[in-house]
């Protein structure tokens, strides 16, 4: 099991990921056992499938035009899962947009989801989820946000951890520099997670950065870096657990690499073809997290997959009713592009909105 | 009561509200140890302790940044920017984070942050020290955006923005943070935030300033006053929200306005004020409503900033066009 010993052995400068299962699901090393129960081994596996079939339907409901651009998740399930099962009530969620199974795990529903992208800001309440931040657009700039939560977790003297996502193409930004270093100063108990998917929309890692690695770049800060497997959910649950442990704790902050590959477009207006080969697309094929954790577990033996048709006609019925029910949200009032702005709203608003409503009942119609 | 100048009362603001409420935290670059560039945090660390007014590493975007997850966590975040043109690297925090967080998760998360940033010229500084970069943050929904005048206002106005629910930029006319002493209560007082003060009743026309800008408008008011003309003038206090109720009232009264900033004239508050002006009071008017504003142009290095800043010479000379039109 990943421990204090793992991570003191390790440099990122020696380049190696963190690894438990081969690209088939077999353990690398006879004397490990995984630190999870066999029902969470199975519950991950069914939270995973669950990811999966939701980010098809959500492309599908896309392509049927009933959602606005929507981020797929195809391949980089692991990671959400294993930080779905590490991340505690108290514990705060820090996504970019590309976490689905990390959000349904903290409480987040599927009809928010499907609200948000189809473009309604109400998407994004997390009426039953604690401490989940919005989705972030502008890349990195969430990593500081989960700096300041962990500068509030310290000083309020809360045993919390802040989980914080961004891409690989993030790295290159400002704010990822200055997150690890103000992370590192304050001490926060922040575990930062890049998902290196290989592509930042079209640009490859390798015109992104000359370093080795992504992990090396927390070595400067003084945070305790790591690259692992992140197709690799045992591999992933192990470090994800390892650096929630170590944030709470006390010991500060932690970057940890992901490593995984986006099998799907960057959005749904996006075209791979243009600038990724079917070889790379391939490649990656094999070392499909959904797929290894499948072999893992029949491997073990620990149950036979003959229900999974089933179980996913079960889910598709669940993802649909959540679809319709974020169709039968209601219509988008005017009042609730100006309502939240402030938190009494100020005159000039009120003049603004009004004569707007002056218009529509001068004109009669209903824009 | 006791004599204060700007810098004592904001220091004295901030004294006062640390004091009260333990969710309030200081802190920027140099604002511990040292008490600020300014010295407007000085003595707060020593009395409030190092936890709660503190040195952050040199990064605006995430002095800003961190602001934003902290007051989300509950805490009441109030940040320095050392200078005006330092806040620039924060301004996507700002814009895209700060200001809109409210809106984008419905009023789940709210940024009840202060940013202060010490601004304009006059004061004989380096490049990057001197800007009047205010209208960026006026253009921005989901800010406030307040101006004190005064050792008075600055305090009463400050815990107006600390204790207000939404984010609000404190800009801090450096140049007169010493110049004006004025007796100043030590307890806890507030102004609202969104109304005018009329620093001078007149009858003839009304100049609408802020910041160093009146203390310059009452230098030209008082050469107007011996020419026997009676001239109104406004301390807006803030830029958003404009308090239009004060600017109506009295330009329907005067007919004539003059706008008097130090901040470039292109889509700059002036431009906004004067629209106000029309929307509120066009039938009144006797005069065009005339703006008087730094150039649209780098404000100078020392040297050269004379021809920049605004004399109440000049503001005179525009006072004299209107009032003669």
């Amino acid at each position: 099991m990943f421990n204090q010993e793992t991570l003191d052995k390790y440099s990122p400068l020696d380049n190696k990921v963190y690894q438990l299962m081969d690209d088939d699901g077999i353990p690398l090393s006879k004397s490990w056992k995984p630190s999870i129960s066999k029902e969470q081994i199975m519950q991950a596996y069914k939270d995973l499938l669950f990811e999966r079939t939701a980010d098809f339907m959500a492309i599908s409901y896309q392509r049927q035009g009933r959602m606005f651009t929507y981020p797929p998740n195809l391949g980089q399930e692991a990671i959400h899962i294993a930080a779905g099962m590490v991340m505690q009530e108290n514990d705060w969620l820090v996504p970019a947009f590309r976490e689905l199974g990390a959000w349904l795990a903290k409480g987040v529903s599927l009809r928010e989801i499907f609200l948000y992208f189809k473009g309604n800001e109400d998407g994004s309440r997390f009426e039953k989820a604690n401490r989940v931040l919005p989705v972030a657009v502008p890349i990195a700039s969430q990593l500081v946000h989960a700096v300041g939560l962990g500068y509030a977790m310290n000083y309020q003297q809360e045993k919390a951890a802040v989980f914080a996502f961004v891409g690989d193409g993030g790295t290159s930004e400002g704010d990822f520099h200055e997150a690890l270093n103000f992370a590192a100063v304050w001490n926060a108990p922040v575990v930062f997670i890049i998902q290196n998917n290989q592509f930042a929309i079209s640009v490859p890692l390798k015109m992104q950065t000359k370093s080795i690695n992504l992990a090396i770049k927390g070595i400067a800060y003084a945070v305790p870096s790591i690259v692992v497997d992140g197709n690799d959910l045992f591999a992933m649950q192990e470090v994800l657990a390892f650096a929630r442990k170590h944030a709470i704790e006390g010991k500060g902050p932690m970057l940890i690499e992901a490593r995984t590959f986006r099998m799907g477009a960057h959005t749904t207006s996006d075209d791979p073809t243009k600038y990724r080969t079917k070889d790379e697309e391939e490649e990656w094929a094999l070392k499909d997290p959904l797929k290894r954790i499948k072999g893992y577990i029949t491997a073990k033996k620990l149950m036979d997959f003959s229900g999974e048709e089933a179980m996913v006609k079960e889910f598709k019925k669940k993802i649909d009713l959540e679809f319709e029910a974020a169709e039968k949200h209601p219509e988008y009032p005017l009042d609730d592009v100006f309502a939240y702005m402030y938190q009494d709203m100020p005159s000039e608003l009120k003049r603004q909105k009004n004569a707007y409503e002056n218009y529509l009942q001068n004109k009669g119609g209903d824009q | 009561m006791k004599v204060m100048n700007m810098v004592q009362a904001i220091n004295n603001a901030m004294d006062t509200m640390l004091a009260e409420d333990k969710s309030i935290v200081v802190y920027g670059e140099d604002v511990g140890v040292e008490g600020g560039v300014f010295r407007v945090t000085e003595g707060l660390q020593g009395k409030h302790g190092a936890e709660r007014v503190f040195d952050s590493p040199l990064a605006e975007s995430a002095i800003a940044g961190t602001a934003l997850g902290m007051a989300i966590a509950g805490l009441k975040p109030i940040i320095e920017m050392q200078f005006d043109g330092f806040s620039y690297p924060a301004f996507n925090q700002i814009l895209s984070h700060i200001a809109r967080f409210r809106n984008r998760t419905r009023g789940k998360f709210t940024v009840p942050a202060v940013i202060r940033i010490p601004y304009g010229g006059g004061i004989n500084a380096l490049e990057h020290h001197s800007e009047s970069p205010e209208a960026y943050f006026g253009h921005t929904p989901g800010l406030k955006v307040v101006i004190p005048s005064t050792p008075y206002d600055a305090k009463g106005l400050l815990i107006a923005a600390i204790e207000d629910p939404d984010p609000v930029i404190f800009m801090e006319p450096k140049r007169i943070y010493r110049a004006i002493k004025q007796e100043v209560p030590e307890e806890k007082y507030s102004i609202p935030i969104g109304k005018a003060r009329v620093v001078n009743s007149g009858e003839q026309l009304t100049i609408i300033a802020y910041g160093a800008m009146i203390r310059e408008a009452q230098k030209a008011i008082v050469m107007a006053k011996q020419k026997g003309w009676s001239v109104e003038l406004i301390d807006l206090r803030s830029i958003w929200p404009i308090d239009r109720d004060t600017i109506r009232e009295s330009v329907r009264k005067t007919g004539r306005v003059l706008i008097v900033t130090e901040a470039s004239q292109s889509y700059g508050p002036a431009a906004e004020l004067i629209s106000i002006v029309n929307e509120e009071a066009f039938l009144s008017l006797e005069a065009p409503p005339t703006r008087l504003t730094g150039f649209d142009t780098v404000i100078p290095l020392p040297l050269g900033e004379k021809y920049y800043i605004i004399s109440p010479e000049r503001i005179f000379y525009e006072i004299e066009k209107l009032i003669r039109y």
